[in-house]
């Protein structure tokens, strides 16, 4: 029985995970840029609903759709000052290091206008929870609406890429810039509008994150930012379903090494898992493999 | 005269597609081949194959009677065949004459720890080092740009400086993917100055893919054309040139 | 020709050697007359610190162009090899720079066991993988030593992933490395002398390296692969020798670290990736390739925010803004060409172009 509970306290963590590996992975397969930053916006959006709710009183609704807005066009602005200007640089290495410093500029930019203390975040999350087997399960409100929204980001995002038109467009761009640029797509335009999708994502799952983890500080997004990293590599890097799956397996594996091993140690198995992927199948469970023309 | 580089059978597929079928050829040493074909016809997949870039699926390739296939570029650098790029890859931070000294690597050797003691070993060898490879860069008319970066070289001496670094690797056989691509008559005829020196001064055997037709057949010796990957014909220059199935190739049907 | 450019390389090695000299010879006057605070002080181990890590992390990015996140880790290892050994041999080595010489070459040697270990998996990949994995790793690194207990009795050295208890220690044993709490009690063995003393080995080391036959193969793999193995360069033998160098000179700096400390813990703020990225830091501002730029912007971005004390809470932000400014002044394709147009030596070409019309 504590076994069930534990797997579903790891799916609703994976679906967190799963949200945020959504944005990298648009990001890495359309921009081919590992985009550093995106866990210190989930932070970022979460600050925008904690100050909304506790500080002005907004209603929890509101206060998350302020916050989708607010990252998105935060991510926006974030792409267009600092990544757009290095597309078609000559390092790669220089647009990982831009990134590493857009992530370093937001988390001490939050350091200075919130300070180190933590933030207790109340939970936006207003839902009774659900007791099972007399009582030996019992599955929140958080953990339902989690993988509620993981289900539904997900089916929406694939319905989008694959139906509309600016959906395809997306996947020309990550299949060729060069070539999109000549059948008319606006490349910059595409590469904006996911940014600006990967970070609504983001302030989604920073709103589910603190509700089920409450405690918020400048560096509450880049743990889990990096974690979903993981996951997006893991279920293959580009790949929406991927992320998905990658996501969802990771959660259950931390949480399951925090109940089973070692509570110190989950982080370290949870990376351990990313190495053995690299090395076994660096693609991922479902990526594709670039090779470089000689 | 013995035979540098025997090919049999080589063939090598891309998802179905055969991009090289059924190649075979034979250059004796000395000879400067030429090969040649419209784009897409295989021929820097052959340099790639011959150089450990791809595995063939079927074939052999032997060097000296060596059988040289499936291993890597390294073991095959060591071999002794070396190459230039289509597409020029220089060291573009390192200087002119540490491209070339790139190239003598394996020629002059001391130990990690002697370079980093700066024992008396590490002055005569890198000495030695870079005589060679400034007489080298002499050949090619770019010792006076020894301490330039690779990079800030113009485009026909950053071709010069690809060739004159696979030959500092002292090989048996030199692959030359299309040298003359993108150079001016002047600079092209200044190559085939070049080439024929390494030909007759050096006693290279060389292999060139090229599309310059003055080029080829102002001095290659003989020829292989490849169309969709396989082998079109092959012989002296003159009669392949003439060959009716090659114009055909090259000018279409009409 | 070929005298002028050897003079050069070593011309620009005495320079750097020169001025961490001079900085030196400077600070123990200021020691010495007494001109220099009690701040600066405490100030100047960490400094030698972050100078060697700096080298050290130049030579993995600069010059073997890989970009490592988790080089926190490496000097992880070095402080906490380097302490455990003078800790089990307190008693039994009491002549100090001889117990610290040890450490320093245990730490250096573990730490470059792992940048060995490690590198042969990560050196395979590619970029921002390589960059992630090498992230992971260091945060691996920082979590098992938060779990890790050993202590040493008469019947030797035992070990524990779970508590000290399970250590089933005799009576008189002693715990040696206490989980989260880490080691203390270590000898103060670290001193600014020792650390200059230090610099100058890596400095040694990283130029003499540079400028040798490995040194140009290493550099010919970070400008171009294809074209080093076409020449009969052996990739995996030099990314690993510079990976393993680098690593190793980290854990230098870590045992450093340890023995300035009289507890020593492994915390996210001293060896989690943030350690790592302030290092890159150092890098960057200093030049990527360039030695004496890393040494140089260590110093500076150590003691400038000591001395404008007003402006150490907007140091960080300072950094970060720093950072991207840089990237897109040396990277961005546009800025590039309207720096070429409007670069000091055009224009003077063009001015002079108009005088001759």
């Amino acid at each position: 029985m504590r076994f069930i509970s534990y797997l579903i306290n790891g799916i609703s963590l994976g679906s967190v995970y799963a949200i945020i590996a959504l944005g990298y992975t648009m990001v890495y397969g359309i921009a081919k840029m590992l985009n550093f930053a995106h866990g210190d916006i989930i932070m970022v959006g979460s600050y925008v609903i904690f100050c909304l709710m506790s500080g002005a009183g907004v209603s929890p609704l509101v206060s998350v759709l302020i916050s989708i807005v607010a990252c998105t066009a935060l991510g926006i602005t974030v792409e267009a000052i600092a990544y757009r200007p290095l597309r078609g640089a000559a390092s790669s290495l220089a647009v990982l290091i831009t990134a590493i410093g857009v992530s370093y500029f937001l988390q001490n930019m939050a350091l200075l206008i919130f300070g180190a203390n933590t933030k207790q975040f109340s939970s936006v999350i207003k839902m009774d929870p659900i007791i099972l087997a007399d009582g030996k399960i019992t599955i929140t409100g958080e953990t339902i609406v989690t993988i509620v929204c993981c289900l539904i980001i997900m089916i929406v995002l694939l319905t989008f890429i694959n139906k509309t038109k600016a959906g395809q467009a997306m996947l020309a761009v990550s299949e060729d810039q060069g070539a999109a640029r000549l059948m008319g797509i606006n490349v910059n335009g595409t590469i904006s509008l996911t940014f600006a999708i990967g970070s609504g994502l983001a302030a989604i799952a920073g709103m589910l994150l603190c509700s089920s983890y409450p405690s918020l500080t400048p560096y509450t997004g880049s743990m889990p930012g990096i974690k979903a990293f993981v996951a997006a590599v893991f279920g293959g890097i580009g790949s929406i379903p991927g992320a998905f799956i990658g996501g969802i397996i990771l959660g259950i594996i931390e949480i399951l090494s925090k109940a089973y091993i070692s509570s110190q140690l989950s982080d370290a198995i949870v990376f351990m898992v990313l190495i053995i992927v690299l090395l076994v199948k660096p693609t991922g469970l479902l990526g594709k493999m670039i090779q470089e023309k000689v | 005269m013995s035979t540098v580089l025997e090919v049999n059978n080589l063939t090598i597929s891309f998802g179905g597609l055969r991009a090289v079928d059924d190649f075979n050829v034979k250059i004796k040493e000395g000879e400067l081949y030429g090969l040649i074909g419209p784009n897409g016809a295989g021929k820097t997949t052959v340099f790639n194959l011959l150089t450990g870039v791809y595995k063939p699926d079927e074939g052999k390739i032997f060097l000296e009677g060596e059988n040289i296939t499936g291993k890597s570029t390294v073991e095959i650098n060591k071999a002794g065949i070396a190459r230039t790029f289509q597409n020029i890859r220089l060291f573009k931070n390192l200087s002119v004459l540490d491209n070339v000294k790139a190239g003598l690597h394996n020629s002059f050797t001391y130990s990690t720890i002697t370079g980093i003691l700066r024992l008396p070993k590490y002055f005569n060898i890198e000495k030695e080092m870079t005589e060679k490879a400034m007489d080298l860069l002499k050949v090619f008319d770019l010792d006076n740009e020894a301490s330039y970066l690779a990079s800030n070289l113009p485009y026909g001496k950053q071709r010069k400086l690809e060739i004159a670094r696979a030959l500092a690797t002292d090989p048996k056989l030199l692959l030359l993917d299309e040298p003359a691509a993108g150079m001016n008559p002047n600079e092209t005829q200044e190559l085939m100055d070049t080439i024929t020196i390494l030909k007759n001064d050096f006693k290279k055997t060389i292999l060139l893919i090229e599309h310059d037709m003055k080029l080829v057949s102002g001095i290659c010796e003989e020829l292989t054309v490849l169309n969709f990957g396989s082998v079109l014909c092959q012989g002296r220059t003159s009669d392949v040139l003439n060959d009716p199935e090659v114009i055909k190739a090259y000018l279409g049907d009409d | 020709m070929k005298k002028i450019r050897i003079n050069k390389s070593l011309k620009d090695n005495l320079i750097t050697f020169g001025l961490v000299t001079v900085a030196f010879i400077a600070v123990e006057i200021l020691k010495m007359t007494g001109h220099i605070s009690s701040l600066m002080k405490g100030l100047l181990v960490p400094v030698c610190i972050y100078i060697i890590c700096a080298i050290a992390l130049n030579l993995c990015v600069g010059i073997l162009g890989e970009l490592s996140l988790g080089h926190a880790g490496f000097m992880c290892i070095g402080a906490f090899s380097g302490a455990f050994f003078s800790k089990c041999v307190q008693d039994i080595i009491t002549f100090a720079p001889l117990r610290f010489t040890l450490a320093i070459i245990i730490g250096a040697v573990f730490a470059s066991i792992f940048g060995f270990l490690i590198g042969i998996p990560v050196l395979r990949l590619k970029g921002d993988y390589l960059a992630i994995v090498t992230l992971a790793f260091g945060e691996i690194i920082k979590n098992v030593i938060n779990v890790l207990y050993v202590g040493l009795d008469d019947n030797g050295f035992h070990f524990s992933l779970k508590d000290v208890v399970s250590l089933k220690l005799l009576p008189e044993g002693k715990v040696i490395i206490n989980g989260a709490q880490g080691i203390t009690g270590t000898p103060n063995d670290s001193s600014f002398e020792v650390g200059f003393v230090l610099i100058i080995i890596t400095l040694i080391i990283v130029l003499n390296l540079i400028h040798s036959r490995d040194g140009r193969a290493i550099m010919s793999i970070r400008d171009n692969t294809i074209a080093a193995e076409s020449i009969g360069i052996n990739i995996t033998k030099y990314k690993l020798m510079a990976f393993t160098i680098s690593a190793g000179l980290a854990g230098v700096a870590g045992v450093l670290y340890a023995h300035n400390l009289s507890s020593l813990m492994a915390q996210p703020k001293n060896f989690g990736y943030n350690m790592s990225i302030t290092i890159l830091l150092f890098v960057v501002l200093g030049g990527i390739g360039n030695i004496r730029g890393s040494v140089i912007s260590a110093v500076l971005l150590t003691l400038l925010p000591e001395l404008l004390r007003g402006l150490s809470d907007y140091r960080m932000l300072i950094y970060a803004i720093v950072l991207i400014v840089l990237m897109l002044f040396n990277w961005s394709p546009k800025i590039l060409d309207l720096r070429k147009k409007y670069s000091i030596k055009n224009l003077i070409s063009k001015s002079k172009m108009k005088e001759a019309e």
